[in-house]
C-alpha cells in the first residue's frame, strides 16, 4: 500500500522518470508528500526512499537542508515575512511583530487552533512591494499591517482557498504532454548530432 | 543626462498583462530567433552569442560565450538553467520566469542547439510558486507547439526540459550546489578545482549552467545578431541589464537598462526609473549589485553602471540589485540583517564561514541591540580579515565557495564610511534611529 494517495503516486512516479538518475527527483517528490500531509510524514519519506532507492535517513538528511520542508507538522497557513535588507528598510521587523501579534504566535511557532504558522524568512524576490509577504509561498502583497489583518480574516472565512492551496508548491504544476521521448531515441539523436558536428570540424579543419 | 531610448530586449512584453501566454508569445515575434537558430549551423549560433560578449547576469560576469567554448571540444551533456535567484534585493529573474516564461525557454532551446545538447534542467526557486506554475504550463505549451520535445520544428534537432522546484537555499544559486540539488543532495557548494562544472558537472559530466536572464536575451541575440548586441553599452559590458532597484526609492522595480549609458544616479533619481529617495530625503550610501557587493557613498552616484566601471572602484554589478539608504536607514542594522542572512545560509561546510558569520551577527546584534563595546569594531574587522584576508576587493578566499567571502562586504563597508555611528550605537548603548 503506497502511504501517497493514488494520483499522487502516478506523478511521483512521472516525475521519477523524468530524470536521468531517480535521486534527482527528490526535491519535486518531498513537495508532492508535504503536499498531501502537510508535512514531511514517516510514510511519505520512506515512501521517497524508495522511489529514489535511498534510504528514509538519506531522505531526512537531505530534506533537513532545505528551508521549505517541515519535519514536523505545521499550520494549514505558513506565513512567511521577510526582514531581509529591502523589507528591513520599509519597516519588515515593525510588520513581522504585528504580524506575530495579530496570529498569536511566536516566529518558528504554530498558532494554538492549528492555521498559522510563522516565519522569518530571508528575501523572498518580490522587492518592489516591500515588506514581502507570503502564505504558502503566494506572494499576498500585504505590506501594511491592516492590509494583513484583512488577509488574515479572510484565510479565515476560506475566501482566498483558490489562491492559497496546501504548501508543497507543485500543487498545481503539472508536466502534462510531450512527455519524454524514450531514452534510446533521445541517445540516438544525440550520437547523430554528435557525428554531424564531427564531421563538420573534420570539413574546417 | 539618463538615456531612455535602449531596445527593450527582455522585458519588450512588459506591458501585457498576459505576457506569459502562448498566445502573446507568438504574436510579438515568439519563437522567431528559434526558427531562425535553426536554419544555422550550431557553430555559427555560438559565434553570435560570442559576438555578442554577453556576459552572464546571474553574478559573476563570465562571458556566456567563453562558457560555451570551454565545450566546444568534448561533448557536453547538459545544460542547466540557474533560476534559483535569492540574492536579498535581487527580484529580476522571478520577474522573467513568472512574466515572460516562453522568452527563456526559446533562449534555452536555442542554447541547447548551439551546444548540442539534447537535455536541459531548469531549476527555478521553490518559493516561485506562481512562477513554477507559469514557467511548466509554458513548457506544457512549448512542446505542444513543437518548440520542445522531439524534432523541434521539424528539424533533426530534439530536446526534452524538465522544470526542477528548489526547495528553499540560497547556496543553491552557486552553480555546483545547484548541481547537488539537481542530483537529490543537500545543497553543499563543490570543492574547487574543476573550477566549471564544464569539466565534472551534473552526474560528473560536462555541463553549461547559465542564468535566467542570460538565456533570456538569447532570442534576440540571435534574431538581430551579435554585432547588433555588442553595439549597445560600452566596452566589455555590452546589451542591456536589468536592474532591480530597491529600498528607500519612490519607485522601486525592475528597470532595463543599457549598460554603461546611464549612472546610478540616473537609476534612483530620473523619473522613468527611481523617481528620487522616498519623501525628497538625503542618500546616505547604496549598494550597487546585491548583499554581497561593497557598498558604495552618494559621491560615487555619477559612476556609469557597468561591469568594469563599478569593479575599479572596488565593488561589482554583481546580480544587478541596487539597494538605497537614506539618511534615516540605519546601517548598522542593516549590515547586522545582511550578516544574519549570510549565517543563516552558509551551507556549514568551511569554517571561517559558518563560524565566522556566526561571530560576526552576535557582535554586529550587540552594537544595535545595546551591549556593544568600541573595541567590538576591531573584533568585527579581524574576524572579517580571518574570512577574506587583507579584505581587498575581489576578495581572497578562503572557503570552497564565494558566499564566505561575501559575508565580510557589508561590515566592513559600513565601519569604514560610518564609524561614528557605531560609536554613536556604542555611546548609546542601542540603535540612535529607534
Amino acid at each position: 500500500m503506497s502511504h501517497l494517495r493514488n494520483d499522487l503516486r502516478q506523478r511521483a512516479e512521472e516525475l521519477v522518470a523524468l530524470y536521468p538518475r531517480p535521486r534527482s527527483a527528490m526535491l519535486p517528490l518531498l513537495h508532492l508528500v508535504q503536499e498531501q500531509d502537510g508535512y514531511l510524514s514517516e510514510g511519505g519519506i520512506a515512501e521517497v526512499a524508495e522511489l529514489t532507492l535511498t534510504t528514509p535517513a538519506d531522505v531526512r538528511g537531505t530534506a533537513s537542508f532545505y528551508d521549505m520542508f517541515f519535519l514536523e507538522p505545521v499550520g494549514t497557513y505558513v506565513v512567511s515575512v521577510c526582514t531581509n535588507i529591502a523589507c528591513l528598510l520599509a519597516g519588515g521587523l515593525e510588520l513581522l511583530e504585528h504580524v506575530g501579534t495579530t496570529l498569536g504566535c511566536a516566529v518558528g511557532a504554530t498558532s494554538d487552533d492549528g492555521v498559522f504558522t510563522l516565519e522569518e524568512s530571508e528575501c523572498l524576490a518580490d522587492c518592489d512591494i516591500a515588506p514581502c509577504v507570503q502564505v504558502n509561498h503566494r506572494y499576498v502583497r500585504t505590506n501594511t499591517p491592516e492590509s494583513f489583518d484583512a488577509l488574515v480574516a479572510e484565510l479565515r472565512e476560506g475566501k482566498r482557498d483558490h489562491e492559497i492551496p496546501n504548501h508543497g508548491t507543485l500543487i498545481r504544476v503539472r508536466r502534462a504532454g510531450g512527455l519524454r521521448a524514450p531514452k534510446s531515441e533521445i541517445a540516438a539523436e544525440r550520437a547523430s548530432a554528435k557525428a554531424a558536428r564531427d564531421q563538420r570540424a573534420e570539413k574546417s579543419a | 543626462m539618463a538615456v531612455l531610448d535602449s531596445p527593450r530586449i527582455v522585458t519588450a512584453r512588459a506591458q501585457y498583462e498576459d505576457s506569459y501566454t502562448l498566445a502573446r508569445y507568438l504574436e510579438t515575434g515568439g519563437y522567431e530567433g528559434l526558427r531562425k537558430a535553426l536554419t544555422m549551423f550550431p557553430e555559427d549560433v555560438a559565434k553570435q552569442v560570442d559576438d555578442a560578449s554577453l556576459l552572464g547576469r546571474g553574478g559573476a560576469g563570465f562571458p556566456a560565450g567563453r562558457k560555451w567554448s570551454m565545450l566546444r571540444k568534448a561533448p557536453v551533456s547538459y545544460l542547466v538553467i540557474n533560476g534559483d535567484e535569492s540574492e536579498p534585493a535581487t527580484f529580476k529573474d522571478h520577474f522573467l520566469v513568472e512574466r515572460d516564461p516562453h522568452q527563456l525557454i526559446e533562449g534555452i532551446v536555442i542554447s541547447a542547439y548551439a551546444l548540442q545538447v539534447s537535455q536541459a534542467f531548469l531549476y527555478v526557486r521553490g518559493e516561485f510558486a506562481l512562477g513554477l506554475e507559469r514557467v511548466q504550463q509554458a513548457v506544457n505549451d512549448a512542446y505542444e507547439h513543437g518548440a520542445l520535445g522531439s524534432k523541434i520544428f521539424d528539424s533533426d534537432f530534439s530536446l526534452d526540459l524538465v522544470v526542477h522546484p528548489g526547495a528553499g537555499a540560497y547556496i543553491c544559486g552557486e552553480e555546483t550546489a545547484l548541481i547537488e540539488g539537481l542530483e537529490g543532495k543537500r545543497g553543499f557548494p563543490r570543492i574547487k578545482p574543476p573550477f566549471f562544472p564544464a569539466v565534472n558537472g551534473l552526474y560528473g559530466e560536462p555541463t553549461v549552467v547559465n542564468n535566467v536572464e542570460t538565456m533570456s536575451n538569447i532570442p534576440w541575440i540571435i534574431l538581430n545578431g551579435g554585432d547588433a548586441f555588442a553595439a549597445l553599452g560600452v566596452g566589455r559590458s555590452t546589451g542591456t541589464r536589468l536592474f532591480a532597484l530597491a529600498g528607500r526609492v519612490k519607485n522601486p522595480g525592475i528597470y532595463e537598462i543599457e549598460m554603461v549609458k546611464n549612472t546610478f544616479r540616473d537609476l534612483i533619481y530620473n523619473p522613468a526609473f527611481g523617481g528620487g529617495i522616498i519623501n525628497d530625503r538625503k542618500i546616505k550610501a547604496f549598494i550597487p549589485g546585491g548583499v554581497s557587493a561593497p557598498w558604495f557613498g552618494p559621491d560615487l552616484l555619477d559612476l556609469p553602471m557597468g561591469q568594469d566601471e563599478v569593479a575599479d572602484k572596488g565593488s561589482m554589478l554583481g546580480s544587478g540589485s541596487v539597494v538605497v539608504f537614506d539618511e534615516t536607514s540605519c546601517v548598522v542594522r542593516a549590515a547586522w540583517r545582511i550578516t544574519k542572512f549570510f549565517s543563516r545560509e552558509s551551507c556549514g561546510q568551511c569554517t571561517p564561514c559558518r563560524e565566522g558569520s556566526g561571530w560576526i551577527e552576535r557582535a554586529m546584534y550587540r552594537l544595535e541591540h545595546g551591549g556593544g563595546r568600541m573595541e567590538d569594531l576591531e573584533l568585527l574587522l579581524d574576524l572579517c580579515d580571518n574570512i577574506a584576508p587583507g579584505l581587498t576587493w575581489p576578495p581572497q578566499q578562503t572557503t570552497i565557495c564565494v558566499l564566505g567571502s561575501s559575508i565580510p562586504s557589508s561590515v566592513h563597508s559600513a565601519i569604514a564610511m560610518f564609524r561614528d555611528e557605531f560609536a554613536a550605537h556604542v555611546n548609546q548603548q542601542g540603535c540612535p534611529f529607534d
